[in-house]
């Protein structure tokens, strides 16, 4: 390190330390949290929203307007990731050699592990999804998943499906843009039934799977949207693989 | 009254900040940037939990039970979804220097860029 950064480095380390020393003096013990927000938010969940996760009722229905931000925040970093990655002059593509090189790599057994795992992975995602307003899970979760069974077929070493991923990648993108602004119409859906951005405003139910309003509709456009950003990352860095073995 | 979570927190913050002042090497780099935002989870979850709360989910508790605070759960998830956009971005940065640079050492790349 030369001098400058390690003065750099010293400044930053005092305020670091003085500011979680004087943050630390204002924490709640361990176990003695008593603000009433969250207790409230916890316990009007069954009864105002029908549905039994609250964790999922605060983040898609209470505090659906911070989300929003987030799911713009994975928006423009995935739209980040792919205009940084873009196809540069010189870079042409004899992808289809290189693929088979990748996938002669792969070893019998695990190339028949990895497709056998992406099958129940999917159904997984959408079992997650469904009932996130009920039990741990929703669309962020569901979402990973989806993107987990597709690094299943890659590490199988089924690159060409990646690969054709990429050339189809128009209809990630539309399942990625779909699931963003499906979110924000759910947000206008209320603003226009209630008169309030993100008021739930559809019919909560009162047992199974079509409980909690707006709360299922939007679990499944922010797995639509998180499954299809993580897909497009996962093919685009895929692609500079490829690339990066021919220079 | 236990600290121990806290210090916990304190402590994978500390061990990533030093890795990120110490690192040779981008990726490297942005691994200890995750392990520094682990800290944050810690801390957040460990701010909501309440003395013998179960988890905030009905599904098989009864609805006036004790249980821990959602709305940090949330936010863990938040922070968790903003963690891996992050590292894309990050990535999809170190690609491209190694692609102008030839190196993925932050020391090497200021020196050439002189």
């Amino acid at each position: 390190m030369t001098r400058g950064r390690s003065v750099t480095a010293l400044i930053g380390l005092v305020l670091l330390v003085g500011g979680l020393a004087w943050g630390a003096t204002g924490l709640y013990g361990f176990g003695h949290y008593h603000a009433s927000y969250g207790r409230i938010v916890a316990h009007a969940s069954v009864p105002d929203r029908s549905a039994t996760n609250s964790v999922v009722v605060t983040a898609f229905d209470y505090r659906a307007f911070d989300t929003l931000g987030e799911e713009f925040i994975l928006f423009v970093s995935v739209v980040g990731v792919l205009v940084l990655l873009r196809r540069l002059r010189g870079e042409s593509g004899r992808d289809e050699e290189n693929v088979a090189e990748e996938d002669r790599r792969a070893s019998e057994s695990t190339r028949w592990i990895g497709l056998a795992a992406a099958g129940p992975l999917v159904v997984v995602t959408v079992y997650i999804v469904v009932h996130g307003q009920l039990t741990p899970g929703g669309g962020f979760q569901g979402g990973v998943i989806l993107m987990s069974a597709i690094a299943f077929v890659a590490v199988g070493g089924e690159s060409m499906v990646l690969l054709r991923l990429r050339r189809t990648s128009r209809w990630v993108e539309m399942a990625e843009s779909a699931g963003a602004a499906g979110f924000a119409m759910i947000g206008f859906g209320g603003l226009i039934a209630a008169g309030v951005f993100f008021q739930n405003f559809l019919p909560k139910g009162t047992s199974g799977l079509l409980t909690g309003g707006v709360i299922p509709l939007a679990n499944i456009a922010v797995g639509l949207e998180v499954g299809g950003a993580l897909l497009m990352v996962i093919a685009e860095l895929f692609d500079q693989r490829l690339r990066g073995r021919r220079l | 009254m236990s600290v121990y979570p806290y210090i916990v927190a304190a402590w994978l913050l500390g061990a990533g900040l030093y890795g990120v002042m110490s690192s040779r090497n981008y990726v490297h780099l942005i691994i200890c940037l995750t392990v520094m935002q682990a800290s944050t989870y810690v801390l957040l979850l460990s701010v909501g939990y309440v003395s013998h709360g179960k988890a905030p989910i009905f599904a098989d508790i009864p609805t006036n039970s004790t249980v821990v605070d959602p709305v940090v759960q949330a936010l863990t998830l938040t922070d968790v979804v903003v963690e891996a956009t992050v590292v894309a971005l990050l990535l999809a940065l170190v690609v491209q220097a190694n692609k102008r640079f030839n190196t993925v050492d932050p020391d090497a790349m200021t020196r050439m860029r002189e």
